[in-house]
């Protein structure tokens, strides 16, 4: 049976108009993943000489377990943005003759085989080789890398329950970011010290390896449960099939003064509340809006116009990449309508266009308190909101002609609990990263205020172009229709 | 009206339509019908440029539909409901459609409430998505939301699939009515032949891609139809 199935997944995955079409991708992300694979071995063969000379007089293997409780929480976060359970077509299989828990057991299995687990096996092993060739006892270092290895596995299972518990509201990542925040917030007031709690625990189990028990029987419960929660989903009535939602409406005629491109308005406004996909990357402005005070509270970056810089791209741009980078993809359930109807291919793009102006003119706004913590923070994010304007708008616009991925807002497939993945976020660097190097090369070589008037009149240049840029971008999209409407009409 | 002139669509080198050339004269009602891969939704796509012809073009009303958009505001359709947007409500959906056809509310309200009958008090004021909707009032919402905003030209492709007997005899009155008294021009396919040669005046059979019968709707039609379909199985079968 398993064999069948990984056929189907060989199929499925090689088969995808995505991975014929975007092969660059995938050659990027083989990168990122050896960039990672490199820095975790070196931080695996590394550890060992950094924490001795930082902490000369102590236990460097203490020490490393003292930092544990960090590692696990930085995992779980980035688990949480960033992993997904694998996505399995079930409907077709509930009827033929597999067993429900031989399906689960498959996609659970699966998840266990992810990037994520492998890659701390790259500093895991190499630090307990060189523990023990340090001269600490083997019979001492091998169950504790043993339970750092469980450890991982749990997180992997955890992090789907959180998810799968956490799906159904409607602010996706606030229970975990409030269960990290009152873990950290214990540990940083003292009130009680996570770090020599889960340091105690490891050095527990290395000083007495039966107790790896422990942590066997928790994998062994974290795994039951998903199991648990996944079989119940294999119904088409319970985890297949939508639930009826009954509709709320609210009055959009504001957008009436947009004039000829409201009628897209009010629909791109409909897009965005009423799928969890869309909403979920407008209430990632709200994060966006909090980032500067993770930068600003801190001295070192406070002082750092480089910090202001990225926060001040990614804060007011926030919106403009999550969902820009979807344009016209949202729309590729209904494309082929959209295509027939009589519309101006501009003034659909001109709506798209003028959401993202108004996010990034409103995060800029809210992020006017900011200035508390200098002015020049505020000018920063003005050239940066300018930028967004002018440039990443227009990027994003043409970048999404070459958008051939359909996105299925109606599908509530059994496993698929988020909607971006990490691919998503890689695409989204170098529209974060030039606006910074353009700012670097000002304030390097001239100083603060040419950075920010290289943005702003780069901003403006595209601005003032609008039009021009709009007519080559709507000529991009005319000639790109039928491959649109082609990809669109596939699935996967 | 609609003029079909060498057309023909290939994908990798398999020719999946062909036709010399066929006229579609204003009011008419016209029915295409064929087995499985003859053809019929490719000519629709063909026809709201949704694909591109190899050779040949379309002509409606005097434009040619894969050069200019002009045929766009008289030319309505519903090919499957992947032309439904799901996260809306069916009067949403219809204020849409009828905003881009230049309809306002009043007007878009008053042409629903026709169709009150044919909805069977399923779709208008339920508060429910579209997406939540059972295939058949998807399918009805789809209909009538192809018949916003006057259109000259009414694209269907197998209108009568999932609907319910009831809905199909008031949608072949519906679709009888727009053309003889309205004097629009009507596109349906279909894979029933009972239906088909009720509503549509001329029938063309498309086999592989290529006509292969087209005759004037009379009492013996469907029994010819039948009798073409039954036939083309047996020869089928020697082959």
């Amino acid at each position: 049976m398993i064999k069948h199935f990984l056929n189907l997944e060989w199929k499925q995955y090689f088969r995808s108009s995505y991975w014929q079409k975007s092969l660059a991708l995938n050659i990027l992300l083989v990168f990122f993943a050896l960039y990672f694979i490199v820095m975790f071995l070196g931080l695996g063969f590394g550890l060992l000489f950094i924490l001795k000379k930082a902490y000369p007089d102590q236990d460097p293997f203490v020490i490393a377990n003292s930092f544990l409780f960090y590692w696990l929480i930085v995992d779980l976060m980035m688990r949480f943005f960033l992993q997904k359970l694998p996505v399995m077509s079930v409907k077709p299989l509930l009827t033929l003759p597999i067993k429900r828990s031989t399906i689960v057991h498959f996609v659970l299995g699966k998840s266990a085989l992810s990037f994520f687990n492998f890659l701390p096996l790259f500093a895991i092993i190499p630090f307990s080789i060189m523990l023990i060739r340090e001269g600490y006892e083997t019979a001492q270092i091998l169950p504790w890398m043993f339970t750092l290895i469980i450890v991982v596995l749990i997180i992997n299972f955890l992090n789907f329950i959180i998810e799968a518990l956490s799906s159904k509201t409607d602010l996706p990542f606030l229970p975990l970011l409030a269960t990290v925040g009152v873990l950290y917030g214990l540990e940083y007031f003292g009130i009680v010290s996570m770090t020599s709690l889960v340091g105690d625990a490891f050095m527990g189990i290395s000083n007495n390896s039966v107790l790896i028990l422990i942590p066997i029987v928790l994998l062994a419960i974290a795994y039951a449960f998903n199991f648990k929660i996944l079989k119940e989903k294999l119904f088409l009535d319970s985890g297949l099939k939508s639930k009826v939602t009954e509709v709320k409406a609210a009055d959009l005629s504001w957008t009436n003064r947009f004039g000829d491109i409201a009628p897209f308005m009010q629909l791109d406004l409909k897009l965005i509340w009423r799928n969890k996909r869309t909403k979920s990357s407008a209430f990632l402005m709200l994060i966006g809006l909090l980032y500067g005070l993770f930068f600003y509270t801190q001295p070192i970056y406070r002082d750092s116009l480089y910090a202001a810089s990225f926060v001040g791209i990614f804060s007011t741009g926030i919106f403009l990449i999550s969902f820009g980078q979807f344009i016209p993809a949202w729309d590729s359930g209904y494309y082929k309508m959209l295509m027939s109807q009589n519309i101006k291919y501009e003034q659909y793009l001109r709506s798209k266009f003028v959401l993202m102006i108004l996010s990034v003119v409103i995060m800029f706004v809210l992020g006017i308190p900011y200035v508390y913590f200098g002015w020049k923070i505020l000018v920063m994010h003005f050239a940066a909101a300018v930028y967004n304007i002018g440039v990443n708008s227009h990027v994003m616009l043409y970048g999404g002609s070459f958008n051939r991925k359909k996105i299925d807002l109606n599908q509530r497939a059994a496993f698929n609990y988020q909607g971006t993945g990490a691919v998503q976020w890689i695409i989204g660097l170098p529209i974060m990263l030039i606006p910074l190097v353009l700012f670097t090369i000002g304030n390097i070589f001239i100083g603060f205020e040419a950075g920010v008037a290289i943005l702003i009149v780069i901003g403006v240049a595209g601005i003032v172009l609008h039009k021009k840029l709009m007519k080559s971008i709507t000529q991009r999209y005319l000639d790109s229709k039928y491959k649109m409407i082609d990809a669109f009409s596939q699935d996967n | 009206m609609i003029h079909t002139k060498d057309l023909s669509k290939a994908y990798n080198g398999t020719t999946v339509l062909n036709i010399d050339e066929l006229t579609i004269p204003k009011g008419q009602s016209f029915g295409l019908v064929g087995n499985n891969g003859a053809g019929k939704t490719t000519y629709f796509s063909l026809l709201l440029d949704l694909i591109k012809p190899t050779t040949g073009r379309i002509t409606s009303n005097e434009v040619v539909v894969d050069q200019s958009e002009d045929w766009k505001p008289f030319t309505s359709a519903f090919i499957d409901e992947s032309f439904l947007i799901g996260y809306l409500t069916p009067e949403e959906y219809f204020y849409f459609i009828g905003d881009l056809r230049g309809q306002n509310k009043a007007d878009i309200d008053a042409l629903t409430s026709q169709f009150e009958d044919f909805f069977n008090g399923e779709i208008l004021g339920k508060k429910k998505y579209l997406r939540d909707l059972s295939k058949g009032n998807q399918k009805k919402a789809g209909i009538v939301a192809a018949l916003i905003g006057n259109p000259e030209v009414i694209i269907l492709d197998e209108p009568f699939a999932n609907l319910d007997p009831t809905t199909q005899i008031r949608l072949k009155q519906i679709l009888k009515d727009l053309a003889q008294k309205q004097g629009v021009t009507i596109l349906v396919s279909s894979h029933d032949l009972m239906h088909v040669t009720d509503v549509c005046e001329r029938i063309v059979v498309l086999e592989k891609g290529n006509v292969v019968k087209d005759l004037e709707t009379n009492p013996t039609t469907l029994k010819e139809l039948e009798a073409h379909f039954s036939g083309s199985m047996a020869t089928q079968e020697e082959e």
